[in-house]
C-alpha cells in the first residue's frame, strides 16, 4: 500500500485553517452532544449553509468531528444527570449515572473518554487500511450494482434502525418521491412540478434536511419539558483506578471491534452499536448484576463501541458513495453541495480530501481526550438555558442560512414546510432519517436503474446475469423475506423469541 | 400557621434558612422550606442538591422542628410561588435571603426579593448573609 497519500493527507490537517475547522466542529459537536434533543444530524444540517463558503476539506472536517464530537459530549450528561444528550448514550445512563450516585462519576467519564479515544483510533485505523480496498472493489461497480446497492441501503436502513418497520418503509417511499420531483434527467419532462418553477429543477437537498432536521426537531423539543435537576457537583477524580482500568480493558476492546462492524452497515451507526455493546458485556460478564448498579465495563463497552461505530460508518459513504445512516446522509448532502463527486473513484482522484477527512479524525480524537472533561463545568452551564430562549435563536439561524446558499424566499418557504413535515413525522412516531436517506439516494438509484435497464434492452432479469449485482439483490429479497421467515420459525418455537428480545438491554 | 422560607443553594439561602429555623422555634410552628426551580431548563442551580435536603432535615431534627420540604417548579416568576405558598400554608412569616444586586442589575434582572416584599399580605423577614 502506497503511503505517500496518507501521510500528504496529514500535512492537509495540520493546515491551520483545518486544525481550527476541525477544533469548532469537535467543539460544537460536544455541545450539541449535551444538549438533549439537538442531534448531529440537525446541527450538520444548520450548519450546511456556513460550508458553502468554505474549501471542501475543510467544511467535511469540521462536519465529521461535529459527528464524533456529539458521542464524546452524550456520555457526559448521561453520567452526570441522568439525561442522555444523544441517543447513542442511553445505554450509559443505567451503569455512568449508578456510578455518579456512588461518587465515581469521574471515573465513569474519564473510562468514557479513554474508551472514546481507543475506540475512535481502532476504527480510524482500520478505516486508513479498509477504505482504499473496498474503494478499489468498487471502481469495477457500474450501474447496476450501484442500483441493487442503492435498494439494498434503502433498505436496510429502513429495516434495521429501531422502530417500526412499516413506518420506516413508508418515511423511505416519501423520500423517494421526493427524488422524482423535477425535470426528468432523460427525457426533460417535467414530474410533479404542478406548472411551478421553483419545483422545476428538482427540490434541492439543503432545504430539506434542514427542515425535517433542523426545524423538524426543534419545533418537537419544545414540546418536552424537562424536570429541572440540581447542578452536579464538581467532579474531582477523573484518572480511573488501575483496577478501573483493568475491568474495562476487555469491555474497550470488544466496543472497538463491534462498533466498528456495525458502523460500516446501513442503519447501524452509533446507536445501534452502543446497544448491542452493552448486551455484550452484560451477557459475557460473570456477575451480570452488577449491570445497573454502577459497572465499569457497562460505560467503556458502549461508549467505546458508539464512537467506532461513527467512525466507521464513513467507509460505506467515501468508498461507495451510499450514506450509512441519516447523519450520514446530510454529510453526503454538504459534499454534493461542494461539488463533490463521492464514490470509489474519491481516493484516486481526490486523495487530498480523503486523507484530510480521515486523518482530521486523529487530531480531532487527542483534541476530544484532552477538552472534554475540562469543560464539563461550561456545558452544564449551558443546560441551564430553557429551550424556550435556545430553539427561536436556532429557527432565526436556519431560516437565515437557508436563504443564504441560493438567496431564494422559495427555500424558506420550503425548510416551513419541511420543519412542519418532520415535526408531524415524529409525533406520528415516524423516523424522518430513512425519508433522507432514501431522497439523497433516489436520484442515484433512479438514474442507474435506467441506466442498467437501457444496457440490458429493458430486460430486468439481467440484474443477475452479474455477479455482484446478483448476489446484492439475493442480499435484498433476503432482507425483505426475513421478517415473515423469522415470524414462521418462531411460530414453531415460541420460546426462542422472548430470550432473544429481552437480552438486548 | 407555619413558617415559611424561601431556599436556594447559595451563602444567602443558607442565611434565611437559619433564619428561618430560629424563628419556627421561637414562633413553635412548623417550618416550610420551598425550594422551586425554573421549569424547561435541565439544569437549574436554584434547586438543592441530594446532600444539601439531608443538611437541612439533620438541622431542623436537631433543633426539635417539623420541617416540611416543599419543590415544586414555577414557570413565570419565583416570587409569585413564594407568594401562592404562603397563601396555601398560611404562613405567619415568610422568611427570604437577600443578595447584593447593583441598580442597573436590578433594572434588568428585576428583583424577587423586592416583589416578595411589596406584594405579600403578611410579615416578611428579609435576611442577608
Amino acid at each position: 500500500m502506497d503511503l505517500t497519500p496518507v501521510l500528504d493527507g496529514f500535512a492537509v490537517v495540520l493546515e491551520p485553517t483545518n486544525l481550527l475547522y476541525c477544533l469548532i466542529g469537535v467543539v460544537v459537536g460536544m455541545l450539541v452532544g449535551v444538549l438533549p434533543g439537538l442531534g448531529p444530524a440537525a446541527t450538520i444540517a444548520i450548519l450546511l449553509p456556513i460550508t458553502i463558503g468554505i474549501e471542501p476539506v475543510t467544511a467535511i472536517i469540521m462536519l465529521a468531528g461535529i459527528f464524533y464530537g456529539a458521542q464524546y459530549g452524550g456520555t457526559i450528561t448521561s453520567v452526570l444527570l441522568k439525561l442522555p444528550g444523544e441517543a447513542s448514550s442511553v445505554v450509559t445512563v443505567f451503569d455512568g449515572h449508578a456510578l455518579a450516585r456512588q461518587g465515581k462519576a469521574g471515573t465513569a467519564l474519564g473510562i468514557a473518554a479513554i474508551g472514546s479515544f481507543v475506540g475512535g483510533t481502532v476504527s480510524i485505523v482500520a478505516l486508513t487500511f479498509l477504505a482504499p480496498v473496498v474503494a478499489g472493489f468498487a471502481l469495477d461497480f457500474g450501474p447496476p450494482e450501484y442500483t441493487a446497492l442503492a435498494l439494498l441501503g434503502i433498505l436496510l436502513v429502513a429495516t434495521v434502525s429501531g422502530g417500526s418497520r412499516l413506518k420506516a418503509v413508508i418515511a423511505a417511499s416519501i423520500g423517494l418521491l421526493l427524488a422524482t420531483v423535477g425535470r426528468d434527467t432523460f427525457t426533460a419532462g417535467e414530474r410533479f412540478t404542478f406548472g411551478s418553477l421553483g419545483l422545476a429543477d428538482g427540490l434541492d437537498f439543503v432545504p430539506i434536511a434542514m427542515g425535517l432536521f433542523g426545524l423538524g426537531e426543534i419545533l418537537y423539543n419544545l414540546e418536552e419539558r424537562h424536570t429541572a435537576a440540581p447542578a452536579p457537583a464538581r467532579i474531582a477524580n477523573v484518572w480511573p483506578s488501575r483496577g478501573d482500568l483493568r475491568q474495562s480493558r476487555g469491555a474497550i476492546g470488544r466496543g472497538s471491534v463491534l462498533g466498528f462492524f456495525l458502523g460500516i452497515l446501513p442503519g447501524g451507526g452509533a446507536t445501534l452499536s452502543s446497544l448491542a455493546a452493552y448486551a455484550v458485556e452484560k451477557r459475557r460478564s460473570k456477575t451480570p448484576e452488577r449491570f445497573g448498579n454502577g459497572a465499569v465495563e457497562g460505560v467503556a463497552g458502549p461508549e467505546t463501541a458508539n464512537n467506532a461505530a461513527a467512525t466507521s460508518s464513513f467507509i460505506p459513504l467515501l468508498t461507495l458513495g451510499i450514506p450509512a445512516n441519516a447523519t450520514m446522509a446530510v454529510i453526503y448532502g454538504a459534499l454534493l453541495v461542494q461539488g463533490v463527486a463521492v464514490g470509489p473513484r474519491l481516493v484516486e482522484d481526490d486523495p487530498e480530501l480523503f486523507w484530510g477527512v480521515v486523518n482530521s479524525m486523529y487530531i480531532g480524537n487527542i483534541l476530544l481526550l484532552i477538552m472534554s472533561i475540562p469543560l464539563v463545568g461550561l456545558f452544564v452551564r449551558i443546560l441551564r438555558v430553557r429551550p424556550a430562549i435556545l430553539a427561536p435563536i436556532t429557527v432565526l439561524i436556519t431560516l437565515v442560512g437557508v436563504y443564504t446558499v441560493n438567496n431564494s424566499v422559495f427555500d424558506i418557504v420550503l425548510v416551513i414546510v419541511f420543519g412542519v413535515l418532520g415535526y408531524l413525522m415524529k409525533k406520528a412516531g415516524f423516523e424522518p432519517g430513512p425519508l433522507l436517506l432514501a431522497f439523497v439516494l433516489g436520484s442515484l438509484l433512479e438514474d442507474s436503474l435506467r441506466r442498467s435497464l437501457l444496457t440490458f434492452g429493458g430486460d430486468p432479469t439481467g440484474f443477475f446475469t452479474r455477479p455482484i449485482s446478483g448476489t446484492l439483490l439475493v442480499l435484498f429479497l433476503l432482507v425483505v423475506l426475513y421478517p415473515a421467515l423469522r415470524a414462521g420459525l418462531s411460530r414453531r418455537r415460541p420460546a426462542a423469541r422472548s430470550i432473544d428480545t429481552e437480552e438486548l438491554v | 400557621m407555619t413558617v415559611l422560607v424561601g431556599y436556594v443553594p447559595t451563602p444567602e439561602g443558607e442565611a434565611a434558612f437559619t433564619a428561618a429555623l430560629a424563628e419556627a422555634r421561637r414562633r413553635a410552628e412548623p417550618l416550610v422550606v420551598l425550594n422551586s426551580g425554573r421549569s424547561g431548563a435541565p439544569v437549574s442551580t436554584d434547586i438543592a442538591p441530594d446532600d444539601a435536603v439531608a443538611r437541612l432535615t439533620d438541622r431542623a431534627d436537631a433543633e426539635g422542628v417539623t420541617l416540611d420540604l416543599r419543590r415544586p417548579e414555577h414557570s413565570g416568576d419565583v416570587a409569585d410561588e413564594v407568594l401562592r405558598v404562603a397563601q396555601e400554608t398560611d404562613a405567619s412569616v415568610i422568611v427570604i435571603g437577600m443578595r447584593k444586586r447593583s441598580p442597573v442589575g436590578k433594572l434588568l434582572m428585576g428583583s424577587s426579593a423586592q416583589r416578595i416584599l411589596l406584594d405579600a399580605d403578611r410579615p416578611v423577614l428579609a435576611v442577608k448573609p
